[in-house]
C-alpha cells in the first residue's frame, strides 16, 4: 500500500478515477434519466442500441462529437468556447472531498464541506457566462434568471448546512459520516432529538439542490417552452453536450453531499454488512436512490414561475431554515446554560 | 399573487434610453405549436407589447371554397382545423343542408353527434397534453395521447381516417356505423371517467400548476364580445355560450348536459372548463347511444350535382374551440359565390395583443396555451 501513499500516483489516480466517474455518470444518467422518463410516460425508452438501449450513450456522445463547433457571429469567442469548459470543472473538484467508503476519498479534507460548497456555487458563473458570450436574448434572460435563483436558493441552502454544522461540529465529510454509525436512525435526517425539525431541513436541501442544479421543476436556465433552450440555446455538438454532463454531475455531486450531510454516507443502515467494499455499495445505493427521485419529480411536476421560485425561496425557505437554525442553537445550547445556572 | 405590471417604461421625460427589445417568438418556438409569431416588446421580461404576425400557413381556404364544387371542398374543411376535423365537416355539409332543405334521417344526426363529441375530447386531449407541455411537464402529454389514441381508433375502424375524416355527406354519412363503432364507443365511455378523475388528481390539483394558472392571464366576458372570442374562452370568463345551445342544431337539443363556466376569467377558468366539457361530451355521448336506432345513414333524394338555389346561408357548430360558421353567398351556380369561414382561433387570438400586455414571459405562454390555439385555424 505504500506506493498508493505516494503524492504524484495518488493524484494520478484520482484525476483518473474522477474523470471516468464523471464521464460515466454523466453518460449513463442521460440514458437512466430517458428510460425513467420512458417508465414514467409508460414508453419504452431508448433501446435499439446495444442490449435493451446500453449502447445509447456512446452513439449520443460519438454523433455529438462528430459536430462541427460552430461559434455564432458576434459572440464572445474565447468566453464561449470557455464556458463549457468551465461548467464542468467545479463537479470534478467536488467529488475530490466526497467520502465514498471508509478509505476510499481521494482527499479527506477536514474543511470539506467549506470546499465542496465553495466550489458548488462557482457553476453559476460559468452558465452565465455561457448565456452572456451567446449574444442571444433568450441566453441573456436565462442567464439571468439562473444567477438571481441560485443567488436566492444559495442563501436557504448554506442555512440548512450550518443547522447540520452546529450538530455535527465538524466540516470533515469523513468525520460526519463516522458520527452517524450504528443504523439509520442515527442518521441525520432522523436524529429528531437534536432538532425535531431534521426532515424538514433535509426537504429545504432537496428543494434547494434542485434549484441549484436547474432541475425541474426549477429548471429556469433552460425553460425550453418559454425560452428555447435558454443558456444553451446557441450551443451545440459537445459544447451542449458538455452542459447536460455537467448538469449530471452536479445533480452527483449534490445527492453525494446529501448522502453524506443526512443518510450516513458509506454507513449500513441496519448495523450490518458494514465495512470495506459494502460501505461503497450502500453510498451508491443512497446516492442512486437521491438521483433516481430528482429525476422521478422532473418527469411528474410542471415547471413552476420564475417569480413563484424566488417567493418559495425568500419567504418560505429562509425563514424556515432561520428558524431551525435557531432552534437547533437553543437546543443545543440550553441545556448547557441550564446546567451552569442550577 | 399576480405578477402583472400596470405602467410600463415610465422614462421620465425621455430621459435616459427606453429599457425595450424585441423578441421574436417564432414562426419556429417550441411554444407556438406551429407557425405563430410572435413580435414582442419586452421590458426586461415583462411583455410591452405582443403582436401576432400570422399567415404563414395560410392556404386560401375560402378562395378554394369559391374554385371548386360543394363535394369538391368537402375534404378541405377536414384540414383547416385538424383537431376538430368533424365539427368543421358537420359546418359545411350543414350550411348546403340547410339551403337544399334536405331532412337529415335521424342515425344519421346521432352517429354525427356522438362522432362530434368523440373529436371534441381528442381535441380536447391534444390541447391538455400541449399546455402541459408548455408549462414544462412533459408527461401529460403522453397521457393524453394514450387516450385520444383510443378515439382515434375507433373513428379509423368507423371512416377509415385518423384525423382528417371527411366523414358526413350532404344528407347523411360516408358509411353506417357499426356495431364495433358503438361498441367501442360504449367501452370507451366507461374508461375514460376514470382517466379523468386521474388527471384531476394528478395534474389539475397540483399546486404548481394551480400557481401557474391561477388569477394569471385574465380574459374580462366584456374582452371576448369586444374580440368574437367564444368556447372555453367565452365560458371560462363566465358567460355561457355555447352554439350547441344558443343556435341548436343537429339533435344536441334532444340532450341533457350542462355548459360549464367559471367565472374567475382566468387560465385556470379556461382549463378548468375544458375539463368538464369533456365529461359533459362523454354524458352527451352516453345519451346518444340509449337513444340511437337503426335506420338509413342517407336522405334519400340528395341530388348528384348539387346546386344551391341564390341567396345567404350560415351555419354554426361549437367546434372544439369555439363557433365555426360557415356562410355561403350562392348565385346558383354549382360553386359557391362567396364562401366565408368564421373560425374561433382567429379571434381567440386576437385579444393576446390586449390581454397579454404587462404580463411576464412565461405567463403570457401559459396564457395563450389556455386559449387552445391550431395556427391552420387561424390563418386557413
Amino acid at each position: 500500500m505504500t506506493f498508493l501513499n505516494l503524492e504524484p500516483i495518488r493524484i494520478l489516480l484520482y484525476v483518473v478515477a474522477i474523470c471516468a466517474f464523471v464521464g460515466l455518470n454523466a453518460a449513463y444518467l442521460v440514458l437512466a434519466e430517458r428510460k425513467i422518463a420512458g417508465r414514467v410516460q409508460r414508453r419504452p425508452g431508448p433501446n435499439e442500441a446495444g442490449w435493451g438501449g446500453l449502447m445509447q450513450p456512446f452513439a449520443d456522445v460519438g454523433k455529438l462529437l462528430a459536430k462541427q463547433i460552430l461559434v455564432p457571429a458576434g459572440t464572445d469567442t474565447l468566453l464561449y468556447r470557455m464556458a463549457p469548459l468551465m461548467v464542468m470543472a467545479p463537479p470534478m473538484l467536488c467529488l475530490m472531498a466526497v467520502p465514498y467508503a471508509e478509505h476510499f476519498v481521494a482527499r479527506d479534507l477536514n474543511l470539506g464541506l467549506l470546499f465542496v460548497f465553495s466550489f458548488g456555487s462557482i457553476n453559476v458563473m460559468a452558465l452565465m457566462l455561457g448565456g452572456w458570450a451567446s449574444r442571444n436574448k433568450y441566453s441573456i434572460i436565462s442567464s439571468a434568471r439562473v444567477v438571481s435563483q441560485n443567488v436566492a436558493y444559495e442563501i436557504p441552502m448554506l442555512l440548512v448546512v450550518i443547522t447540520l454544522l452546529m450538530i455535527t461540529g465538524t466540516m470533515s465529510l469523513q468525520e460526519i459520516t463516522v458520527q452517524q454509525a450504528g443504523g439509520f436512525w442515527h442518521w441525520n435526517v432522523f436524529r429528531v432529538w437534536v432538532n425535531p425539525l431534521m426532515p424538514v431541513t433535509f426537504i429545504i436541501f432537496f428543494i434547494c439542490m434542485l434549484a441549484e442544479t436547474n432541475r425541474a421543476p426549477f429548471d429556469m436556465a433552460e425553460a425550453e417552452s418559454e425560452l428555447v433552450a435558454g443558456v444553451f440555446t446557441e450551443y451545440g455538438g459537445m459544447g451542449f453536450g458538455v452542459f447536460f454532463m455537467a448538469e449530471y454531475s452536479n445533480i452527483v455531486v449534490g445527492c453525494c453531499l446529501a448522502t453524506v450531510l443526512f443518510f450516513g454516507g458509506w454507513q449500513s443502515p441496519i448495523g450490518i454488512l458494514s465495512g470495506g467494499a459494502w460501505g461503497l455499495v450502500w453510498f451508491m445505493l443512497k446516492t442512486y436512490a437521491l438521483i433516481t427521485t430528482v429525476m422521478w419529480v422532473r418527469w411528474t411536476f410542471p415547471r413552476t414561475q420564475f417569480y413563484l421560485l424566488l417567493n418559495l425561496s425568500w419567504k418560505i425557505l429562509i425563514p424556515i431554515s432561520l428558524f431551525t437554525l435557531l432552534l437547533t442553537g437553543a437546543m443545543l445550547k440550553l441545556p448547557l446554560l441550564w446546567k451552569a445556572l442550577f | 399573487m399576480i405578477a402583472r405590471k400596470d405602467s410600463l417604461s415610465a422614462a421620465p421625460d425621455g430621459q435616459g434610453p427606453q429599457e425595450t427589445f424585441v423578441l421574436n417568438l417564432g414562426p419556429q418556438h417550441p411554444a407556438a405549436h406551429g407557425v405563430l409569431r410572435v413580435l414582442t416588446t419586452m421590458e426586461g421580461e415583462w411583455i410591452q407589447r405582443a403582436e401576432p404576425v400570422i399567415g404563414y400557413i395560410h392556404r386560401m381556404h375560402e378562395k378554394m371554397g369559391e374554385n371548386r364544387t360543394w363535394a369538391k371542398f368537402l375534404p378541405n374543411t377536414s384540414r383547416i382545423d385538424y383537431l376538430s376535423a368533424m365539427h368543421y365537416t358537420h359546418a359545411f355539409v350543414g350550411v348546403v343542408e340547410r339551403a337544399l332543405k334536405i331532412e337529415v334521417p335521424a342515425r344519421a344526426e346521432y352517429i354525427r353527434v356522438i362522432t362530434s363529441e368523440l373529436n371534441r375530447i381528442a381535441s380536447h386531449m391534444v390541447w391538455w397534453g400541449a399546455l402541459l407541455s408548455d408549462l414544462g411537464g412533459l408527461t401529460p402529454f403522453l397521457y393524453a395521447f394514450d387516450d385520444r389514441e383510443k378515439i382515434l381508433d375507433l373513428l379509423e375502424g368507423l371512416c377509415g381516417a385518423r384525423l382528417t375524416y371527411c366523414y358526413y355527406r350532404f344528407g347523411g354519412l360516408y358509411n353506417d356505423a357499426d356495431d364495433d363503432f358503438l361498441n367501442g364507443t360504449r367501452a370507451f365511455v366507461k374508461h375514460m371517467p376514470p382517466r379523468l378523475r386521474m388527471y384531476r388528481d394528478l395534474v389539475s390539483d397540483n399546486i404548481i400548476l394551480r400557481k401557474r394558472l391561477e388569477e394569471i392571464g385574465p380574459i374580462s366576458a366584456e374582452m371576448c364580445r369586444r374580440y368574437g372570442a367564444t368556447g372555453p374562452v367565452i365560458r371560462g370568463a363566465g358567460v355561457a355560450y355555447d352554439v350547441r345551445r344558443c343556435e341548436p342544431y343537429s339533435v344536441y337539443p334532444k340532450f341533457d348536459f350542462k355548459i360549464p363556466t367559471y367565472p374567475q376569467a382566468d387560465s385556470m377558468a379556461r382549463y378548468l372548463v375544458r375539463m368538464d366539457e369533456m365529461e359533459q361530451s362523454l354524458r352527451i355521448i352516453d345519451q346518444a347511444l340509449d337513444q340511437i336506432t337503426a335506420g338509413p345513414f342517407m336522405a334519400p333524394k340528395v341530388p348528384r350535382v348539387i346546386k344551391l338555389p341564390p341567396g345567404d346561408y350560415c351555419y354554426a357548430v361549437e367546434a372544439a374551440r369555439g363557433r365555426f360558421m360557415v356562410r355561403i353567398v350562392s348565385d346558383g351556380k354549382e360553386m359557391p359565390y362567396r364562401l366565408k369561414l368564421r373560425t374561433p382561433s382567429f379571434s381567440n387570438l386576437s385579444l393576446f395583443e390586449e390581454a397579454s400586455r404587462g404580463m411576464i414571459l412565461p405567463d403570457a405562454l401559459a396564457m395563450m396555451g389556455s386559449l387552445d390555439l391550431v395556427i391552420p385555424d387561424i390563418d386557413r
